[in-house]
């Protein structure tokens, strides 16, 4: 069994996020990049399978600045193999390429799964997941909660709006798209993760040229911008109490 | 399998004993259980202290990790205090049982949230790390930043995690920079440059983590000339003056309480304003057991006129922590859930009782006495005044830090 997960970086929203000078992407001079939550839970699912069942993890992840940390923290957290997709750049990509990209590739490694989060929160043209197993004509869940896997297929849990939850069969290989694994990221200690930075090495695999087609044109981003529908009512709390009464009776709610 | 047991239990024991300073001190342990008994938890433990030694000589330390009641150790060393054998429980097995712990994956959540924020923004708050010194905004003077400077300065101030970024210890901070102002002391800070000292997550159980926000912290010290450290953070005071050195990271430091007392006859000088205080002087465990500092602090108290010092029922030696240690500032509901009980409250009430409660005629009255908790860790404010909250007697109870009066009674503070 060989399971695959993807993983990217995003950016971190602890910062403020900023608008570059050409106003159509975000200024990347200061900002944070973090793991994608949802690949982190995708990693974490990745680990329970092998623990459960036994199988071969490999992350993968683009070759960017930042990556190597996160792939040796996954090889202490107990991934058997860590790949640098590399050729790719250093600017954005959108996930059309890198679909592209990865199908291209990911043949080679003989996956039966592959793991990747639900959404990013830099996602603008879709997820990565769905136009993935697209291109790979492999079947594709999304928004899972929970996978064990049988004989050359596995049962899924897919989380539903209003509580509901949804058990499907699929037929190995495919794609799922992780909305959370079944329990949280585990704890892997700082000493750990040197020691794998100091044992273990990360393998490249060079990605073909990238074809952007698919992908979504920015003609402009701005910052949210500040609505007049809100009005604040300050005074005591009588006087609070007057004009919400008053409010309430205008738009016919008493 | 028993065999495995009885190896892993000799091999920690060997770690403590390479590792800890005076770790085979240990061997000397009779079971008197004194640290038992002075440990705030130690009843809810499994294991407390003198159960963990017996434990582990026993070959059981499986037992011991397998149980997560280690967790409500919060490294106050009441225990290291009362042990007759002078055995670094604190320093040496409560610590190291706790990373044998986290290397197992046997993390309480909450703590292995601040755990990751630590080692993403080098705070356990989760903060950004561009806005450390975002706290000396509009103080009306500027607290220079190293990097700025570029020459060498007197002082350099280690602010530390809560004192830049904690909402209820903020307020402590820029009035020590204040106190620092008026009495014109050549000072400057890291701003972002500084990370966390990591003490308290070295105590936690994470020494990698610590090792790393350490050697961090070392870069940036190196970059720079001054004089002293000095801190307002009994941890990162800890840290720098006991755990840094073993790193090679070697400098000065100081609690500001201690750097003060060079400076008594120009602060008494500052000193005009009557505050009309009775106040209790709460103990911070690393600078009091810890560190053995405990009248430098009270020193400056009986400086500030009109303020007339008690001590609670646990003070010095025997003071109370605050919950707040060992990584207790990110343990909360787990504590909570094993103890339904939480220290600082037992603290607040030994400070009513101390200063006993306002009369219904003082209650909303500006002419009473005011009724201080006096702190001096960035850690305790926060849990002191949400545990005023819940014990009948202490609304009218203050809590302040010690340059908030000093600010106060220089008529300077905001």
């Amino acid at each position: 069994m060989n399971i695959v997960v993807l993983v990217k970086l995003v950016p971190d929203l602890v910062e403020e996020l900023e608008i570059d000078a050409g106003g159509k992407s975000l200024d990347m001079t200061f900002m944070r990049q973090i793991i994608n939550e949802h690949d982190e839970h995708a990693l974490e699912q990745a680990l329970l399978l092998k623990e459960r069942k036994g199988a071969e993890v490999t992350v993968i992840g683009l070759g960017t600045e930042g990556m190597d940390d996160i792939l040796f923290t996954a090889a202490a957290k107990g991934a058997d193999h860590q790949i640098r997709l590399t050729g790719v750049g250093d600017g954005p990509v959108n996930n059309h390429a890198l679909a592209r990209a990865y199908a291209s590739v990911l043949g080679g490694l003989n996956p039966n799964l592959i793991l990747t989060g639900v959404q990013a929160n830099n996602d603008l043209d879709g997820a990565l997941g769905p136009i993935l197993a697209g291109l790979m004509q492999w079947p594709y869940v999304g928004y899972i909660s929970g996978v064990s896997v049988g004989d050359g297929r596995c049962t899924v849990r897919k989380e539903f709006t209003g509580g509901l939850i949804g058990e499907m069969e699929v037929e190995l290989p495919a794609v799922l798209g992780i909305q959370a694994a079944e329990s949280p990221p585990r704890y892997v200690a700082v000493s750990k993760v040197r020691q794998a930075m100091k044992t273990m090495s990360l393998d490249e695999l060079p990605a073909p040229a990238l074809d952007t087609q698919g992908g979504v044109d920015v003609e402009r981003m701005i910052l949210p911008e500040g609505g007049e529908h809100a009005e604040m009512i300050e005074g005591d709390i009588e006087a609070i109490a007057d004009r919400l009464v008053t409010l309430l009776r205008e738009h016919g709610a008493l | 399998m028993e065999t495995k047991t009885i190896d892993s239990s000799t091999q920690f024991l060997h770690q403590l004993f390479e590792v800890v300073p005076d770790g085979e001190r240990i061997n000397l342990c009779l079971q008197c259980g004194a640290c038992s008994g002075a440990c705030p938890f130690g009843y809810i433990m499994v294991y407390p202290p003198h159960l963990m030694i017996t434990a582990i000589r026993a070959g059981m330390i499986d037992d011991v990790l397998a149980c997560d009641t280690a967790w409500m150790c919060v490294s106050c060393y009441a225990c290291t205090q009362a042990c007759p054998a002078k055995i670094p429980v604190t320093a040496g097995l409560t610590t190291h049982v706790k990373e044998e712990m986290l290397l197992a994956g046997n993390v309480p959540t909450e703590l292995q949230d601040a755990l990751e924020k630590a080692q993403r923004y080098f705070n356990p708050l989760g903060e950004s790390p561009r806005r450390r010194a975002e706290w000396t905004a509009d103080l009306g003077f500027e607290v220079p930043l190293m990097a700025k400077l570029q020459r060498p300065v007197d002082v350099l101030w280690f602010v530390g995690d809560y004192g830049s970024y904690h909402p209820s210890s903020r307020h402590a901070t820029r009035s020590l920079a204040r106190v620092l102002h008026a009495l014109g002391i050549d000072f400057a800070i890291l701003g972002p440059e500084e990370v966390s000292d990591g003490d308290s997550l070295r105590l936690a159980g994470e020494i990698g983590l610590f090792e790393m926000l350490a050697e961090k912290n070392a870069a940036a010290f190196s970059k720079y000339e001054f004089g002293q450290i000095i801190t307002g953070d009994p941890h990162a005071f800890n840290a720098i003056k006991n755990e840094y050195p073993r790193l090679d990271i070697t400098y000065p430091i100081h609690h500001y309480t201690q750097f003060l007392l060079d400076y008594l006859e120009p602060l008494e000088q500052l000193l005009k304003t009557e505050l009309h205080a009775q106040v209790v002087y709460h103990d911070p465990c690393y600078l009091g057991r810890a560190n053995g500092i405990y009248d430098a602090p009270r020193q400056l108290l009986d400086l500030i006129p009109g303020l007339e010092r008690q001590e609670m029922t646990h003070a010095f030696e025997n003071s109370l922590c605050c919950g707040g240690g060992g990584g207790g500032m990110w343990l909360d509901g787990f504590r909570w859930e094993k103890s339904k009980a939480r220290i600082s409250e037992w603290r607040v009430r030994e400070a009513v009782s101390a200063l006993g409660q306002e009369t219904a005629e003082e209650l909303g009255s500006e002419n009473g006495h005011r009724r201080v908790l006096v702190v001096a860790c960035p850690y305790e404010p926060s849990r002191f005044e949400d545990a005023a909250k819940a014990i009948p007697g202490a609304s009218g109870l203050e809590i302040k830090e010690i340059a908030e009066l000093l600010a106060a009674a220089m008529g300077i503070e905001e």
